[in-house]
């Protein structure tokens, strides 16, 4: 016999999932945007690995020469993003939800233990509640970059009306690098966590739609 | 298990299968839905939202115009003349200075016979000789100079504060006017800023860069330098400056961006 085992809030499911698609047009249009001078490269030692973007990848996915339909996107899509991101973080604060999210001060020494289980490198897992401590790693960080895309986004956009911030994040040059990393670093997370959900199945993901997972009844 | 669920039946409950089920398809079911009417909507937005109206503004999708212009509105609110591009020292400034655009400079400017005309009235213009405006307080600026494409170089500029202008040529009536227009000598090339960010304190039309008069790819012999915009509003060889209370015409604007392009 199957048993409900209440997971995630209304709330969260539905700001994950609004988010998801929001990011995505966010990447995009900042891609079109981004094309207009691909400067950045991933170069150690004048060594260049690689080159943002190669012409195969601008190709695919029909990038350029679309630099002022990107930033109509970008900044109407802005709006909702950060609109969905505030009232996130301020359900999560207000609901007490934010216990089972932010790391504690065990997280960091879990979370590669998490990760060690997780490579087959170590046969058990750290106890864990809602999240695990990577999961609390991750999902925090993630939140914290989201409140970086937006001041480092805001910093180019107004870098003189908004000088302080800009100066803050080093200036509009920098700012703009940072804006970069950071959505680098959303693609990443993306791959790794999409990978997770299918290595966690079914009832895990199925739990972010109904909110519930099934346990077996004791 | 049996006797279990007919209880749960015959008190109107649902046993927990029932629930289970119950809550699994209305929640696929409004995800489902939810996720349709969204992409039908990104489907229409992308695909079928009409194109706006050429006009002042144009090349751009009619809600992506809208959004563009209220954004515009949004972000005006926090538009301070205090609010300052930041500066630098000299030594910071580039020797090589990009130039990027050319459009607008076909015709070579003889800058002795130059004047630069602003239209005070539809029928009254004032003229003014490069000798004149640089008998004026000359005012220099070592800032970041940002492209709408995205690089930005520190450059150095001279020329006359806008407000020094105003106030010396009694503009004062023009400037209280909601837009300046600024057009190349060809008519190819032309911006319309509006009035507070033209009257910012950073705002300069240069003759200098550099410490040298400008080269003619840089605009000579006199451009607007606008640090609060975008290099796109930093007309080169301005040739006349007019004021209306409606957008004058803009050549960005016009191939989809947005008219107002404040940094």
């Amino acid at each position: 016999m199957k048993k409900i085992k209440e997971k995630h809030s209304l709330a969260m499911r539905w700001f994950h999932w609004v988010n998801f698609p929001l990011l995505t047009i966010m990447i995009w249009s900042g891609m079109l945007i981004y094309w207009a001078d691909d400067e950045y490269s991933f170069t150690v030692f004048g060594h260049t690995f690689f080159r943002f973007f190669p012409d195969w990848f601008y190709k695919l996915f029909n990038i350029p020469q679309r630099l002022a339909e990107g930033m109509a996107f970008h900044f109407l899509f802005m709006w909702f993003f950060a609109i969905n991101g505030i009232l996130y973080f301020f359900y999560t604060w207000f609901s007490g939800s934010w216990r089972e999210l932010v790391p504690n001060k065990h997280s960091f020494k879990e979370a590669w233990q998490v990760l060690l289980h997780d490579l087959h490198l170590r046969k058990t897992a750290p106890p864990q509640g809602k999240y695990n401590a990577a999961q609390r790693v991750t999902y925090s960080a993630i939140i914290v970059m989201g409140l970086g895309s937006l001041l480092t986004g805001l910093a180019i956009y107004k870098p003189a009306q908004l000088n302080v911030l800009c100066n803050l994040l080093g200036g509009y040059h920098a700012a703009r690098i940072e804006h970069f990393v950071l959505t680098i670093g959303y693609v990443l997370f993306f791959v790794v966590h999409v990978t997770q959900v299918v290595l966690a199945g079914w009832n895990n993901f199925s739990s972010v739609i109904t909110g519930f997972e099934l346990e077996e009844k004791q | 298990m049996q006797s279990e669920k007919n209880k749960e039946q015959e008190k109107g409950n649902l046993t927990e299968g029932q629930k289970i089920r119950r809550r699994t398809f209305i929640s696929f079911f409004s995800f489902i839905a939810l996720n349709s009417a969204a992409y039908s909507g990104w489907r229409w937005l992308y695909k079928k939202a009409p194109e706006e109206a050429a006009g002042i503004t144009a090349g751009a999708k009619k809600p992506l115009r809208r959004a563009l212009n209220k954004t515009e509105l949004a972000f005006r609110k926090i538009f301070s003349p205090n609010h300052f591009a930041k500066t630098y020292p000299k030594s910071s400034a580039a020797k090589k200075v990009r130039v990027n655009g050319d459009i607008g400079l076909g015709k070579p400017v003889d800058t002795a016979n130059w004047k630069l005309k602003v239209v005070k009235t539809p029928g009254e213009v004032l003229q003014v000789s490069l000798e004149e405006l640089k008998a004026l307080p000359k005012t220099e600026i070592i800032f970041d100079f940002k492209c709408v494409e995205g690089w930005d170089q520190i450059q150095h500029w001279a020329g006359v504060k806008l407000m020094d202008f105003i106030r010396h040529y009694h503009l004062e009536e023009q400037a209280k006017m909601e837009y300046a227009g600024l057009v190349t000598p060809d008519k190819e090339y032309y911006v319309g800023i509006d009035m507070p960010s033209f009257l910012h304190p950073q705002t300069i039309l240069a003759y200098e860069m550099n410490d040298q008069p400008l080269r003619p790819e840089h605009g000579a012999p006199v451009r607007l330098i606008i640090p609060v915009k975008y290099g796109i509003k930093n007309l080169k060889n301005i040739a006349s400056i007019s004021f209306s209370n409606n957008r004058p015409p803009d050549y960005w604007a016009e191939q989809g961006y947005d008219y107002y392009s404040g940094l």
